[in-house]
């Protein structure tokens, strides 16, 4: 029972978190309900694109952000060539993903290249990335690339600006098959074709979990060392865990963007990682170990605390930004303790293995 | 790294081709500048007053390497450190170089706690030091946003108007210590303005590093850090090394900075120091450092040639576009010479 709980301490810390702040600030169930219901329905396949990774031992991928811009290059292309609707969607998953192939190719390439710090690589690659993609659209698009839209370029010429107007595209999926109901009198609308979207996803990933190749993941994952012994390409699946991890959050952030309506050209994505990782940890999956379940648990709880944290500084200390900055602070902190635990753990268990060998 | 089959001159290869292509780009800089008779000694004096705003923020990196830590993304750490002391400071209403040797006063007694604990940590968490640093930076800049707001201080030039509470996002520092140690020893050379007092405190800093690891206990940590065996065998600790390699970065990141404060006449609080140890990492190892041996050397070459880029670039590229693209050529060198650095660990 104590180690139960103990095992399960993130989640039930998290969630008396959220009920307290839910308290304090006297949410009412329909506000709260319709706010989860968008927040998991735009967030839950970015958090699943963690998995694949963490089971081939690659850890948090922090490059997820790559797929991000890669998705923004589909929209941003289907808003230029005014396809509307779920045609447009639909077109830019496709542009999206060979563009995700090739830039997770590269990412996987460069984790090759930095065997066990796959972590920081990825979090600095995917800075890196953002500053070609502003090389790519802040000066190169309407100067050395061909692009007339005038309502999209800056006055000067050239380069995106800031917003990219979805809203050709907004609500393609979530409202396919609009599903709405009255709780104590306010409106809640069910995104319904997104939630099969999300059990669709759930369930390749379940199944890819148990195909060969998963097995193989999962080989490498508990020791690179032997699965190379027993003959599996490591750097080669290495690269094709990063692959469809980057594929899928390209996808999960059109997917996002969708239900939003617009496009921040120059900051939708930078935050993906972090928050889509906070996410994922708070259900208490850990660096090694994570599993579909976690994803969406971690998903509620963390999104639960990112609607009731501004609202409960607000009420307990009569100012919203405390509550913003609390739950920035949060994500990083969870992020740090998971870290710190992993490796933590890992030292430990090299040195028992040191031990064990004398 | 050549490729198979082309082979660099020695000296070309162990300089590094990142580092070659960012001296070309600062060269192009240059020479545009003087193609388009642009003011020269402007740019120069530019580029020196940003040398010695940030070069104390790069030194701190130093010891860390040294010492066997790797890059250390915990920089922030070290820095909240150092705002605190100069928030301390102009609360009290301590002006002059009084005020900024305060300030590094009151940041190096907080940094020397922090800067143990923090290395207590690392030693727990070996292996990943540069992700448990980043984000233990990242979570604790975060925390004292929280503290910026709630915090007691009552001074009206630093809380907001509205409401009387929470410290400002950007505390001027204008009539107080602005630019205090710019000025002092203040000289000109054909025309180029030197900021004196701030280099001479940068270079007092540099020799005292460089004679620290000539001392008994800065050997101490450089020996523990390249043979941890032979260490062992003779008493040394590298848990203890290790510690004390992580306060000193953290203790130079306090005064550093402080000393970047004065220069640039302002203190940015709030999320400011969140994203400090990327440009710092990215000058130390333009200069020739790696993830497992720096000098002061790589300080001083890697400081001046990034700090001259990111001064020179501004102008000299909005002659040629509009827009300002250094902030773009900033993410694009900065992050491309620290994924070379980590993916070059272990090679030599």
């Amino acid at each position: 029972m104590a180690r139960g709980l103990l095992r399960h301490a993130v989640p039930i810390l998290f969630a008396g978190l959220c009920l307290f702040g839910i308290i304090v600030a006297k949410i009412t169930p329909p506000f709260l309900m319709s706010e989860m219901l968008v927040r998991m329905s735009r967030n839950s396949v970015l958090v699943l694109s963690l998995l694949i990774p963490i089971l081939a031992g690659l850890g948090l991928n922090f490059g997820i952000v790559i797929g991000a811009m890669a998705g923004q290059i589909g929209a941003i292309l289907i808003v230029h060539w005014g396809i509307p609707g779920i045609g447009g969607f639909a077109l830019a998953w496709i542009i999206a993903t060979p563009i995700a192939i090739v830039l997770g190719i590269a990412t996987g390439s460069l984790f090759n290249r930095a065997k066990g710090r796959e972590m920081v690589s990825g979090l600095i690659a995917g800075f890196f990335a953002n500053g070609l993609y502003q090389l790519l659209f802040l000066f190169a698009v309407g100067s050395i690339i061909p692009f007339h839209s005038a309502s999209m370029i800056l006055p000067q010429g050239y380069g995106l600006r800031n917003t990219v107007d979805l809203n050709t595209i907004q609500y393609a999926i979530d409202g396919l098959i609009p599903l709405r109901f009255q709780m104590q009198g306010v409106e809640i609308r069910v995104p319904l074709v997104s939630y099969v979207i999300i059990v669709g996803f759930c369930l390749v990933t379940l199944w890819f979990f148990r195909t060969r190749l998963g097995q193989q993941f999962r080989a490498m994952g508990q020791d690179p060392h032997v699965a190379a012994i027993a003959g599996i390409a490591v750097e080669r699946n290495r690269i094709v865990a990063t692959v469809l991890s980057t594929v899928l959050a390209a996808w999960g952030q059109l997917l996002f963007l969708q239900n939003i309506g617009t496009l921040n050209t120059y900051s939708s994505h930078e935050q993906v990682g972090m928050f889509a990782i906070a996410a994922l940890l708070v259900s208490g999956a850990t660096v090694s170990r994570a599993t579909v379940g976690q994803a969406l648990l971690g998903t509620v709880l963390f999104h639960t605390l990112f609607v009731v944290s501004p609202l409960a500084g607000k009420a307990l200390a009569g100012d919203a930004q405390i509550g913003e900055y609390f739950r920035v602070f949060v994500a990083y902190a969870v992020i740090t303790v998971a870290l710190v635990l992993h490796a933590w753990q890992s030292t430990r268990a090299a040195h028992e293995a040191r031990k064990a060998t004398r | 790294m050549a490729k198979p089959g082309i082979r660099l001159p020695g000296f070309l290869r162990e300089f590094g081709i990142p580092r070659l292509l960012i001296a070309v780009f600062l060269v192009v800089l240059f020479a545009v500048a003087v193609a388009t008779h642009m003011d020269l000694r402007g740019l120069i004096s530019d580029s020196i007053v940003r040398v010695g705003r940030n070069g104390i923020l790069v030194l701190a990196l130093l010891p860390a390497i040294q010492g066997g830590i790797g890059l250390n993304f915990g920089l922030p750490l070290g820095i909240i450190c150092g705002l605190v002391g100069a928030v301390i400071s102009l609360n009290a209403g301590v002006h002059g170089i009084a005020g900024v040797g305060m300030a590094a006063g009151i940041g190096v007694a907080l940094a020397i706690p922090v800067g143990a604990g923090y290395g207590w940590l690392l030693n727990r968490t070996r292996g990943q030091e540069m992700m448990v640093g980043t984000y233990l930076g990242f979570a604790i800049v975060s925390m004292m946003s929280v503290f910026w707001l709630l915090a007691p201080f009552k001074n009206p030039t630093l809380v907001w108007a509205i409401g009387g509470r929470g410290l400002r996002t950007t505390l001027s520092l204008g009539g107080i210590y602005d630019k205090v140690l710019d000025r002092w020893l203040t000289f000109t050379v054909s025309g180029v303005r030197i900021p004196g007092g701030t280099l001479f405190v940068f270079g007092a800093l540099c020799f005292l590093v460089w004679l620290f690891f000539r001392t008994r206990m800065g050997i101490t940590i450089a020996a523990a850090r390249s043979s941890t065996r032979f260490a062992r065998a003779a008493g040394i600790s590298d848990e203890r090394t290790r510690v004390q390699a992580t306060v000193l970065s953290t203790v130079l990141a306090a005064i550093g900075i402080v000393v970047f404060s004065q220069s640039y006449g302002f203190v940015q609080l709030y999320t400011a120091p969140l994203l400090m140890a990327f440009p710092a990492i990215a000058c130390i190892l333009i200069g020739g450092a790696s993830v497992t041996r720096a000098t002061i050397g790589h300080v001083l070459v890697g400081t001046f040639l990034f700090q001259s880029i990111l001064t020179v670039a501004l102008p000299v590229t909005s002659q040629v576009i509009q827009g300002d693209i250094s902030e773009t050529a900033r993410l694009i060198i900065q992050n491309g010479m620290i994924l070379y650095a980590l993916t070059r660990i272990g090679r030599t």
